[in-house]
């Protein structure tokens, strides 16, 4: 067990790589879920459609299939997805600005995967709204635009913390295939290396690695079951 | 609510707008589409004969081995998916079984014998629920990824060898979505409403009777949207088996784009077969669902979608 006093730097700075890729990728796949779920309840059809494509290949399609795609196939199109390196941020975050276009790449293909599923859980929360509400919206007059913006919306965010929050933990959890598709020094890719390079013992590995991923993943949750107890 | 509601059903001046904007959203997607994604996939050299031939060509020397390779890697998934589905259907409800039973006995409360004894029994209980409690949040919160990577690499160290890799991927996957299924099953039987249970104390029926015979099955039924949706992630978690180097779909891809250098056609295809499975899939399991509803009062017919990995433990308790 003293693998992980030993290697207490190693843990720590692969937590801090995790929780860094979960930061922006969760930043990045709220923008992107709700631009699409505005594109599928806007009152335009192609624009319904294309959110619902988009929701529908995302969701049927692996995170390892959309990863294999940004990590393999941007680089063979010749991009490194240098747009990412967004002036200001990759001050806060160095990984966003370095040569090695793999976090980019990672945080780009979670950002986009997980978008399809914050779409849905925004969408069950507008959905969560009764019936009555937009209705009685309407036959005050209000406007499409007016309904959503003054009695909808503020409803539904309620009603969608809870999915959004699962979504999230969810995406923690993902954000470890990461290390395996080139990202250096994430809690899954220090994982392997201690185990596959160094050879140390398996379990103090783990404990240290799930410790990692715990100590995000299990507060988070309770909080959603208190948020959702206390309704 | 249906978004039909958010507007009302449009008159001419709107529809004439609608009409508008929908024409020059058609165009500007297609403009967007052509000129983003098209136009430099093209100047990359990306629709050349080379790069799909093997593909779509039957004549090409590829492609008969590519096709072949690529339905062993489909079934080598598929296998994979169904076993995992079982196995964690199986240890999920032995699993949710279990803990909803250490709940009712930790109400007991052993009248009649004596105190070591009882103190003994309730101490044991306390000790079974505290671990498989912790088991289940470790399971839960610790990404599949990471299970089935120690699985494959732990289980020979520790003398449990397989000569397929398939088993280890079927643990890995069976460990966390066993966890899962369990937790989504406990919270149906828990969300029962307590007159159930109450009727099955009435006349009679012992603890474990209760749990087995009266709140499961509706638990079951109650849950079973979020069951197959969880199936879903099964099939898509089957992907990581390339962790392991498990020979399923995607890592047979992989393998072919080193002889064939062409990633993008290949995971464009790759893409293309999950799409079709899990499409299938859903909307199979949406039909059963329906199916149910109508037969039986009491499901409400809730659509059957693909879930976010990891995403379905609270889709406990609002059916």
């Amino acid at each position: 067990m003293n693998v992980l006093v030993d290697r207490f730097g190693l843990f720590a700075s692969g937590f801090w790589l995790t929780l860094q890729l979960c930061l922006l990728a969760a930043a990045g796949a709220l923008l992107i879920g709700t631009l699409v779920a505005v594109l599928r309840i806007s009152p335009v059809p192609p624009l319904r459609a294309l959110g619902t494509g988009y929701v529908t290949v995302f969701r049927n399609i692996p995170l390892t299939v959309v990863l294999f795609f940004t990590a393999f196939g941007l680089p063979a199109l010749g991009s490194s997805a240098r747009f990412l390196a967004i002036p200001g941020l990759d001050l806060l975050f160095p990984r966003l600005g370095i040569d090695l276009p793999y976090f980019r790449f990672a945080l780009l293909g979670l950002s986009l995967y997980t978008g399809a599923f914050v779409c849905e859980a925004l969408r069950s929360g507008i959905n969560a709204v009764p019936t009555g509400q937009a209705e009685a919206a309407r036959a005050l007059g209000l406007t499409f635009t007016q309904n959503l913006r003054h009695v909808i919306l503020p409803q539904a965010r309620r009603y969608a913390v809870v999915p959004l929050g699962s979504v999230i933990v969810a995406m923690i959890k993902n954000s470890a295939l990461a290390g395996f598709f080139g990202v250096v020094g994430d809690l899954s890719q220090t994982a392997e290396s201690l185990v596959s390079a160094e050879g140390l013992p398996l379990i103090p590995v783990f404990v240290g690695i799930s410790i990692g991923y715990l100590i995000m993943t299990i507060p988070l949750g309770l909080a959603l079951d208190t948020v959702e107890r206390r309704r | 609510m249906t978004m039909s509601v958010l507007y009302d059903a449009p008159g001419p001046r709107t529809r004439r707008i609608t009409w508008a904007t929908s024409a020059v959203a058609t165009t500007a997607i297609l403009a967007a589409g052509w000129l983003l994604v098209i136009e430099p996939l093209r100047r990359q050299g990306q629709f050349t004969a080379a790069k799909w031939g093997p593909i779509i060509d039957p004549s090409d020397k590829f492609f008969p081995l590519l096709w072949n390779r690529l339905g062993q890697g489909l079934s080598a998934t598929l296998e994979a998916a169904v076993l995992a589905m079982t196995a964690s259907a199986l240890c999920g409800t032995g699993l949710a079984l279990l803990l909803v039973q250490l709940k009712s006995l930790a109400r007991r409360r052993y009248s009649g014998m004596s105190k070591p004894v009882t103190l003994g029994l309730r101490a044991l209980t306390w000790l079974l629920t505290g671990v498989t409690r912790a088991m289940v949040e470790v399971f839960r919160g610790v990404p599949s990824v990471i299970t089935i990577f120690f699985v494959g690499r732990g289980l020979p160290e520790f003398g449990v060898k397989f000569d397929d890799t398939l088993w280890y991927l079927v643990i890995g996957l069976t460990i966390y979505n066993s966890v899962v299924i369990a937790e989504i099953l406990r919270s149906g039987m828990e969300g029962l409403p307590p007159g159930q249970r109450e009727a099955a104390a009435s006349l009679g029926l012992s603890a474990s009777q209760t749990n087995r015979m009266i709140l499961f099955p509706q638990a079951v039924r109650i849950m079973l949207p979020a069951l197959i949706s969880q199936l879903v992630v099964v099939l898509k978690d089957t992907s990581l088996g390339f962790i392991i180097s498990y020979e399923e779909l995607l890592n047979v891809a992989k393998t072919a784009t080193q002889v064939l250098s062409n990633p993008i056609q290949m995971y464009f295809l790759v893409g293309l077969i999950y799409l079709t499975v899990n499409y299938s899939l859903s909307r199979l399991a949406g039909y059963t669902q329906r199916r149910l509803a109508r037969s039986r009062r009491a499901i409400p017919a809730v659509d059957v979608v693909p879930a976010l990995p990891g995403a379905e433990s609270r889709a406990g308790t609002g059916p």
